[in-house]
């Protein structure tokens, strides 16, 4: 055994030094294969589906490590040599590229780049967009150089996170259970739904929803929702205490999972939910629906950012790692789920045209519509919840922030569970 | 030989204590801890009525749970010990009693949700008995669902420590009373209980500082809307607030110590056993 490895090392070893000197390309196919890549991030991107495709289609080994965000962040921030590829949120990379433990990504090497969707380069849709409140993706995107340690305004070439995945988030509904229509995200705190409420339990998102009812009830307007007051985080939470101590909510949930059995068991019938989990609902036969809201979406993105400690061999499969990721495969697959890819023009090669119609365009599904794993989610003739891609993603009010109030807020969530 | 346990004792037990210790006077911001002295945390944690409020609900629950599990408890080791007179079947029915513990307790906890919910099986039973019209809401996401947890995970733990000290119990002590014209109710408070002591002592020890201790329960049977000491340290530490969790780590620590001092007072374990 210890021959056999030891050999093994001196040829890798002898094949290193021929290679650096007749020139990379060389040593490329021969070690690529060899290559393993350590993700990690949200279980949202962290498909097993993707790891099988990228051995199939680039030859190395992609290492997949699901958490929940807060522990996401926690790693990207104190353990800088666990992991090659984060595949975060923007708001964490707001807390985490200020450690040093990213490095900046130069946007020359990405193919795609140039078809990125205006939202993570200069923050507009269409040139006539306004930008919504809150840790807006451009605005952490970008640093002056390779060695930025801080983010800038304008499109430098280096990029903080390759974007990957993005969605407008709402409330999910049952509309068996409720029988009228929901117009406003005001409609949470309503006592018609007393004890059949409940909003997620991770702070950073939890807050930004709570500011959405808040606005809608009428009780304030926030100048900006991303970045509250403490006097504006109180009264935020001094109405959701109120509203918790009267039994609205039946309860709180922190995983993907116990939002779909809250809602799939009839326990809960209006709460804060993500894409996916409409479609876990939905695909077990029980009617849930994304309820496009008066006042608009609350949005999120993320984006793939790499290790400072990475270099040579393994940072150039990761770029070839990216360039993938943006070719197609992966957007056509994350947006068969209900969530946007960075680049959706390549996607559409990787989806029919009804999936495309049904998914981007707001279009009539001309016939079924499966989940990557085959679960019928709507027939021919049904709309998705909130339209085209234009209509949804034109429609957000705030993006998922990080606060300079955060430790306040964040003292004042867990008193607000205590409450 | 007492060198090995120690060593042991010293690298696991006193070391961890030490460090926490240590880091409770630290400072954190969002993502780096600073190395300090400073009384802020525990300024923090005594200035906010939070904490006094999470720590009267933690106590609640462990004395709530302590009640139950001490009366069921004692019961199913009394009638082991007592009313079962072949050892064969005191054995099959003391095992009869550990099934439920080869399941993990997280199975045994998430399997009360579905059973307990709005259109959970309770309450669909209860419809079809006509007990109610409505479901009961209270069934589940509720402190009586923590307690009713808590009490099914955590009574073997009563059983085991007062079933072996009731078989310690010499017969012929029970048999003296009764010749002596002591009712079935006398001799149960004057002489098992007493001598049952140590065992509930022991026993009530672990349930305590198991209740104390737990957050996972809590926060899946309140649905996440109620919260005891464990959860403010597990959210402390969600968001890298080491410090501020090694001081509520420590000030637990000190409560539960103070609790089972005060237990000991009245029953010397070391003088019983």
């Amino acid at each position: 055994m210890t021959k056999l490895s030891r050999r093994n090392i001196l040829k890798g070893g002898a094949a290193f030094a021929a290679g650096s000197t007749l020139g990379a390309p060389m040593i490329w196919a021969q070690n690529i294969k060899d290559v393993t890549l350590r993700q990690f991030g949200t279980g949202v991107s962290n498909l097993n589906d993707v790891a099988n495709k990228v051995k199939e289609d680039l030859g190395f080994t992609l290492e997949m490590t699901a958490l929940d965000s807060d522990s996401v962040t926690q790693r990207a921030a104190t353990q800088p040599n666990s992991f090659d590829i984060a595949d975060i949120e923007y708001w964490i990379c707001k807390k985490v590229w200020p450690t040093g433990n990213l490095q900046a990504m130069d946007t020359s090497k990405i193919k795609n780049y140039d078809k990125i969707v205006g939202i993570f380069r200069n923050g507009k849709l269409t040139p006539e967009s306004t930008i919504a409140q809150g840790t807006a993706p451009h605005t952490v995107g970008f640093t002056e150089g390779p060695d930025g340690k801080g983010f800038v305004d304008n499109e430098s070439g280096w990029m903080t996170l390759i974007p990957t995945i993005y969605n407008a988030d709402t409330l999910g509904i049952r509309p068996d259970l409720i029988g009228r229509p929901i117009n406003n995200w005001s409609e949470l705190l309503n006592p018609e739904f007393q004890g059949k409420a409940s909003i997620l339990d991770i702070s950073s998102i939890g807050i930004m929803d709570m500011a959405m009812v808040v606005e809608s009830m009428g009780e304030y307007t926030y100048p900006d929702k991303g970045n509250m007051t403490r006097e504006e985080i109180d009264l935020t939470m001094a109405i959701f205490t109120e509203a918790k101590q009267n039994g609205q909510f039946r309860a709180f949930w922190k995983s993907f999972d116990e939002s779909v059995n809250l809602m799939a068991s009839g326990e809960v019938v209006i709460q804060s939910m993500w894409s996916p989990a409409i479609t876990a609902v939905k695909s077990k036969g029980v009617p849930c629906v994304y309820q496009p809201l008066e006042e608009g979406y609350r949005s999120w993105g993320g984006g793939i950012g790499l290790s400072a400690a990475l270099s040579g061999l393994e940072r150039d499969a990761a770029y070839e790692y990216i360039n993938w990721y943006l070719d197609g495969w992966v957007g056509g697959y994350l947006m068969r789920q209900g969530y946007y890819s960075a680049v959706p023009e390549t996607s559409k090669n990787f989806m029919s045209e009804n999936e495309w119609g049904y998914w981007f365009e707001g279009k009539e599904a001309t016939d079924t519509i499966t989940s990557p794993t085959g679960d019928a989610l709507a027939q021919a003739g049904d709309v998705r919840d909130g339209g085209s891609f234009e209509e949804r993603m034109g429609a957000v009010a705030c993006w998922n922030a990080v606060m300079d109030e955060n430790q306040y807020m964040v003292r004042k969530w867990n008193e607000f569970i205590a409450a | 030989m007492a060198l090995p346990i120690m060593a042991v004792l010293v690298f696991f037990l006193v070391l961890p204590i030490v460090m926490i210790v240590t880091v409770s006077f630290w400072q954190a911001t969002e993502f780096s801890i600073i190395p300090a002295f400073d009384l802020e945390n525990y300024e923090f944690l005594f200035g906010s009525n939070v904490t006094y409020r999470v720590f009267f609900n933690t106590f609640k629950y462990a004395f709530i749970t302590w009640v139950f599990t001490l009366g069921i408890g004692f019961t199913v080791a009394y009638f082991l010990a007592f009313h079962i007179r072949s050892l064969t079947w005191q054995i099959v029915l003391f095992l009869l009693c550990t099934i439920p513990f080869w399941t993990s307790n997280i199975i045994r906890m998430i399997s009360w949700i579905p059973f307990l919910g709005r259109n959970g099986i309770a309450n669909s039973t209860l419809i079809s008995w006509g007990v109610i019209d409505e479901p009961l809401d209270w069934l589940l996401f509720s402190d009586f669902a923590v307690i009713l947890a808590f009490v099914h995970l955590y009574t073997l733990f009563m059983v085991v420590p007062i079933f072996n000290t009731m078989m310690r119990i010499d017969k012929s002590l029970i048999e003296a009373a009764r010749d002596a014209g002591a009712s079935g109710a006398q001799i149960l408070w004057n002489v098992i209980i007493p001598l049952t002591k140590p065992g509930i002592m022991i026993g009530t020890i672990f349930v305590v500082t198991l209740v104390m201790g737990d957050f996972i329960t809590v926060r899946f049977m309140s649905g996440s809307q109620s919260a005891n000491v464990g959860r403010l340290i597990s959210n402390d530490i969600a968001l890298l607030a080491y410090p501020s969790a090694s001081a509520t780590a420590v000030v637990l620590l000190l409560t539960v110590l103070i609790v089972i001092g005060i237990m000991l007072r009245f029953v010397d374990i070391r003088k019983e056993l």
